[in-house]
């Protein structure tokens, strides 16, 4: 999912760019007043940690595998502020020595993977959570906040590519949505067995960390998501009117954009290719959405110890 | 995992070596701008930051065969993306375009990651003021990512000699267990860590 260089106009990089700075601002302002001292080492070294685990490939099928993302799981581990700071690291980290992500993107991507990943992650995670009591419920809830932060990230991505005008929306929005339903999955899978393993070894790990966090910045922290969603994937999937060209427009940055797209302005239409009318995206997304849930409970429901202490 | 296999070349000795990260900082993220913005049709600039970038690789004595490599493994994630561009009508031009223009950014932040220790780009971070937390996670980051990485291949290692089970979803619980373990171990090394930076007097 990271973008490289030469994927977003530049309206799209600095929208998606200021909108990253102020999240993370929001972050470390928050975590400066609050975070313990004792805790600043564990935020690099579970970015390190971050790192690591997406070392380790999950064999999939036919000699294919897949990694770890791991913003839910970072979130869980050490609560959603801290885990975009952790998660923001990883992605600097990346594009300065992996050049994994371009270095124009790298607000859009800190706005995907370490804004919009953790924090819709950790909304959904703490919502479920309560769904069913105990490890049980920790698994439901990390398993279906891995998908629903997956897909999300991606559709914010696939909002950001089709915005920039390089890929029309009709083809990225099932192309990336697609892809990352089933991506989705496996992250779920991954980042609830990964919960169960630490819950096992040492259950208090869970519990501590959201402490880290406060509900006000939590509050903040959401909006900026959700204004990256409604900037960025909106325009397409509902039909409202672009609000980052009128924003442009009225700043006057537009002319930044010196590339006129190639491909005329992503059409608002929405859908597979082949099957038309309005109603197809959400009911494409309605039995996603469902058929991860029902796979996060059975997981779930396999997976919690027989006695719960 | 080889401590530099990220930035193999970043301490060797070349006049480019030598200049000061901040002109390179901002000469690479100039580069990328650039070319993210020009229009695709301006192809004597492509052809010419070419043939800088080549001079640059020239005098910093980073081996091609390295460049070609580092392009090779970068370049899938381009074409995966780029590909669906040619699902469009007048497609192959916004393909060749983006091709191009991430190809020469990549080429340019490979040479900066490579002329340039991630020690020296921290200073110039923490320099322009980049807030501190930031600067000393990725700082510290940077400085345990390879023992993690190193434990977590040694974890998986020691699982993989241990358990002769092929069934596909026992492999993913036994990863995930190593991947859970990893996460204990790394807070209980932040934890001394901690302990560490204390006795040496941080604050």
């Amino acid at each position: 999912m990271h973008i490289p260089d030469g994927f977003l106009d530049a309206k799209t990089a600095v929208a998606s760019t200021a909108l990253a700075a102020a999240g993370v601002g929001v972050a470390l302002w928050q975590a400066k007043r609050i975070l313990p001292a004792r805790q600043v080492p564990l935020l690099g070294v579970t970015a390190a940690f971050v790192f690591a685990a997406q070392m380790l490939n999950f064999p999939i099928a036919a000699g294919t595998s897949g990694h770890l993302i791991g913003g839910v799981l970072a979130a869980v581990l050490v609560g959603p502020g801290a885990a975009v700071i952790v998660m923001t690291a990883v992605l600097v980290l990346q594009c300065f020595l992996f050049q994994d992500g371009g270095a124009s993107a790298l607000g859009a991507n800190i706005l995907n993977m370490a804004l919009v990943s953790v924090v819709t992650g950790y909304a959904v995670y703490a919502a479920t959570r309560r769904l069913a009591g105990g490890t049980r419920g920790v698994i439901l809830g990390a398993a279906f906040a891995g998908w629903c932060s997956t897909v999300l990230a991606a559709l914010c991505c696939a909002g950001e590519l089709a915005l920039s005008g390089r890929v029309a929306w009709r083809v990225v929005f099932p192309a990336m949505g697609g892809v990352h339903m089933l991506i989705g999955l496996g992250e779920g899978a991954i980042t609830a067995l990964v919960l169960i393993a630490v819950a096992r070894a040492r259950p208090e790990l869970l519990d501590a960390r959201t402490e880290m966090t406060r509900p006000g910045q939590a509050l903040v922290l959401g909006l900026i998501a959700a204004v990256g969603l409604a900037l960025f994937v909106s325009p397409f999937a509902c039909g409202w009117p672009d609000g980052l060209e009128k924003i442009a427009g009225n700043l006057g940055f537009e002319h930044f954009a010196a590339e006129k797209p190639l491909v005329s302005a992503p059409m608002p239409e929405y859908g597979l290719p082949g099957l038309k009318g309005a109603w197809v995206t959400p009911l494409v997304g309605a039995v996603g959405t469902l058929t991860a849930f029902v796979l996060a409970w059975v997981l779930a429901r396999t997976l919690t110890p027989k006695k719960e202490s | 995992m080889r401590h530099d296999f990220l930035d193999r070349y970043s301490r060797q000795d070349s006049p480019l070596h030598r200049v000061s990260a901040e002109a390179k900082l901002a000469c690479a993220f100039g580069i990328v701008a650039l070319t993210v913005a020009v229009p695709v049709t301006a192809v004597p600039y492509f052809a010419g930051l070419a043939c800088a970038l080549v001079a640059v690789t020239l005098v910093a004595r980073i081996p091609f065969g390295y460049l070609g490599r580092r392009l090779l493994w970068m370049e899938p994630f381009v074409l995966g993306v780029g590909v669906l561009t040619l699902l469009q009508p007048e497609g192959w031009k916004v393909f060749l375009g983006i091709v191009v223009k991430s190809t020469l950014s990549l080429v340019t932040m490979v040479l900066l990651a490579n002329t340039t220790p991630f020690a020296e780009i921290l200073r110039v971070l923490r320099r322009v003021r980049v807030p501190g937390l930031l600067v000393t996670t990725l700082a510290l980051m940077y400085r345990y990512l390879f023992v993690l990485v190193d434990e977590g291949e040694r974890m998986h290692r020691a699982r993989a000699a241990r358990t002769f089970d092929q069934r596909r979803w026992h492999g993913w619980t036994t990863l995930a267990t190593v991947v859970g373990q990893l996460f204990v171990r790394s807070t209980e090394r932040a934890e001394r860590i901690y302990a560490a930076m204390l006795a040496r007097g941080w604050k």
